[in-house]
């Protein structure tokens, strides 16, 4: 998902007889379904899981703003500009949202910002693939944002109040997200042959990385054990991702379109869809910065990131002239 | 002989629609995430604007085309926006600064247009007014704010001042087809607009420290579809899928 | 970090004459800036009529540990809240 593989502290849930009166009186508060609170006490585990995710999540959505950042110039009419560019800004406003919820936790932006931009932390696989054609402004509102909400619509009962809180506000405005995909692939899948080939195209590279998004396997994870023991992970990735192939399947017959997947089929024992595993060789490689886009991705975030220091040092050096000034002046 | 109001609709949609596509290429690339957003929100604020008047240019036309024909099937020399629009993006300095420039002048003349005899004008011109209002405060606190920051952010944009400076000229040339406009009270002389812009600027520059330039050797041409070289670079890139795919829909 | 923007609280009251609630937080320099920054930030959906910009280092927020005295006693007092009284079916519009 956005935020693919956090580790969490590395070993089982704790059961709650062997647990401290404070950790258990939180444990029994998460399985109340309360929210935690910023200055609530929290095991130092849940934090630092916590910021983790929180901290993928957001880097996953700023730099998701590159891949999609790549067509807005070229957009082939006025009002698909003016729709993908405001998708990009609601990205970097959903970035904005969940790096401001790991800010109640102590850690400031600026802090998560040098973890991404030296590499130490991670971001979705999913925004290290190239978008090649125009179809591919389809593929990704469909597919990957298709892949997201499943992730992030669960996310809004997480037991982290600001997180939830920011999720509630992400997942309202997601909503034209993937809409807007569908109608691109729509058009495409509907329009010329040329068309229909980009759309053919860009299901073809885009399926698995999308399966990928929900990440490996992890009904034997330790870590997502304690993730959803603590809820901060709701569902296991299979589950979602096996939601995610059964909704798409029919979407794609719909469009005309072919699942790149021979194996895919409906089974009528089990009641969804029967399909191939992605390239797990391949979503390690990517995640560990081999991805075909990894490079360019990061060097455009630190490319932004280094040539705005001014700007943000300029700001800064007035504001405190000005209250100098004031002070001055009093 | 063709409706001079064709020529103020090109005028103002170009602007606005070149400008919106330059500016939109900084989303995902500027030095802050508020400044990301708030960036963005100005280039979809403009591209509203020229959806407005190219839509305009085109039902006055009767040519059986509309906004979108008008923005991606045109090329350079039919163009009408001003120079400064299309200076290349080159740095966070030289967008802010272009974008300011570009506000003070906006404002001002959607002030005038808004009390234009012709009521389509002064309609597109009132809606667009809220916006740009709000641009021209934004533009201006951000320029106040770097001018007078640290020597190198003053000095960031002072060089964008004086490099675009020779440019921003271009929204004072007058035409023929501003004459006829002016004598129906449709729109004001382009030239008219410069005094009161002047002092705008050198009345923010107290504040800003920076120099407003003493040259007026102003870069001309655009009137008539005669701009610079980056422009057909712009389109060409704006224009690439609707050419490659012509009849296609999207 | 030495040289960050400072952080500010978003509040925000919406369409329906309901209070100032909530909505976030954001980077910025100063007051103005961070009513501008949450303008553009905050209200891209129509959201806010009105905006209030507070420096997070001002909020004074309750300490959970204190949970009890502070709110414990309120609990209590169900004569407050209106379902405490039993008004008959027949009587309306009470």
């Amino acid at each position: 998902m956005y935020a693919q593989e956090v580790k969490s502290t590395g070993s089982k849930p704790k059961s709650l007889n062997s647990m401290s009166a404070k950790e258990k009186a939180f444990q029994e508060k998460i399985d109340r379904g309360q929210r935690i609170e910023p200055k609530d006490w929290m095991p130092e585990g849940y934090r630092r899981t916590l910021l983790r995710q929180m901290g993928q999540h957001a880097h996953s959505e700023i730099v998701g703003q590159l891949p999609e950042g790549n067509w807005i110039s070229r957009a082939p009419t006025l009002e698909r500009k003016t729709i993908l560019l405001a998708k990009v800004q609601d990205e970097a406003g959903h970035g904005l949202y969940l790096y401001s919820a790991a800010e109640t936790l102590g850690k400031s932006r600026d802090e998560m910002t040098k973890e991404l931009l030296s590499g130490r932390a991670k971001y979705s696989s999913i925004f290290n693939y190239p978008t090649l054609n125009w179809s591919d402004m389809g593929a990704v509102g469909w597919l990957v944002d298709g892949a997201a909400i499943m992730n992030q619509v669960p996310l809004q009962r997480t037991s982290y109040g600001p997180y939830a809180r920011a999720m509630v506000r992400i997942c309202k405005e997601e909503s034209f997200h993937q809409r807007q995909g569908f109608d691109i692939m729509m058009k495409m899948s509907f329009g010329s042959k040329k068309q229909k080939a980009m759309a053919q195209d860009s299901l073809n590279r885009f399926w698995y990385p999308s399966l990928m998004m929900f990440g490996p396997s992890d009904s034997e994870s330790v870590h997502s054990a304690q993730s959803m023991a603590w809820k901060i992970k709701i569902n296991f990735n299979d589950e979602l991702r096996q939601k995610f192939v059964d909704q798409t399947a029919p979407q794609a017959e719909y469009l005309g379109l072919t699942i790149p997947d021979e194996k895919l089929k409906w089974n009528e024992k089990t009641e969804q869809y029967d399909y191939s595993e992605p390239n797990w060789e391949e979503f390690f490689e990517v995640i560990s910065g081999n991805g075909p886009c990894n490079t360019e991705r990061l060097a455009a975030r630190n490319k932004a990131w280094d040539d705005g220091e001014w700007f943000r040092d300029g700001l800064l050096a007035n504001s405190t002239k000005n209250q100098n000034s004031q002070i001055a002046a009093e | 002989m063709s409706d001079p109001r064709i020529h103020l609709a090109l005028r103002m949609g170009d602007n606005s629609l070149i400008l919106a596509q330059q500016n939109s290429k900084w989303c995902g690339h500027a030095p802050t995430l508020e400044e990301d957003i708030a960036l963005a929100n100005v280039s979809l604020d403009l591209m509203g604007h020229a959806q407005m008047w190219l839509g305009f240019a085109a039902e006055i036309e009767c040519e059986g085309r509309n906004a979108d024909t008008l923005a991606f099937f045109r090329d350079t020399e039919e163009f009408r926006n001003s120079l400064l629009v299309e200076r290349p993006n080159v740095d966070f300095a030289t967008t802010l600064m272009r974008q300011y420039l570009f506000d003070v002048w906006h404002l001002e003349q959607l002030l005038l247009l808004s009390q234009s005899s012709d009521t389509l004008v002064a309609e597109i011109s009132q809606k667009a007014l809220v916006e740009v209002r709000y641009h021209r405060e934004r533009s201006q606190s951000l320029v106040i704010r770097l001018g007078d920051g640290t020597i190198d952010s003053h000095n960031r944009m002072q060089e964008a001042l004086n490099a675009l400076w020779s440019y921003f000229g271009s929204f004072f040339e007058d035409s023929k087809d501003d004459e006829l406009l002016f004598d129906l009270q449709t729109s004001p002389m382009p030239s008219s607009l410069y005094p009161s812009v002047l002092e705008q600027l050198n009345q923010d520059c107290v504040l800003s420290t920076l120099k407003t330039p003493e040259s007026e050797f102003w870069q001309k041409g655009a009137v008539q579809g005669h701009h610079t070289e980056n422009l057909g670079y712009i389109l060409a890139e704006m224009q690439y899928l609707q050419r490659t795919y012509p009849n296609s829909k999207w | 970090m030495a040289n960050e923007l400072p952080l500010w609280e978003v509040f925000i009251r919406g369409q329906h004459g309901t209070a100032h609630r909530h909505v976030g937080s954001l980077h910025a320099t100063d007051a103005g800036m961070a009513m501008n920054n949450a303008r553009d930030v905050y209200t891209r959906r129509n959201e806010g009529l009105s905006i209030w910009v507070v420096p997070s280092s001002e909020i004074v927020a309750s300490i959970p540990s204190k949970k009890g005295p502070l709110f414990d006693p309120s609990k209590d007092k169900i004569y407050r809240h209106p379902s405490f009284y039993n008004i008959p079916v027949e009587v309306k519009k009470i």
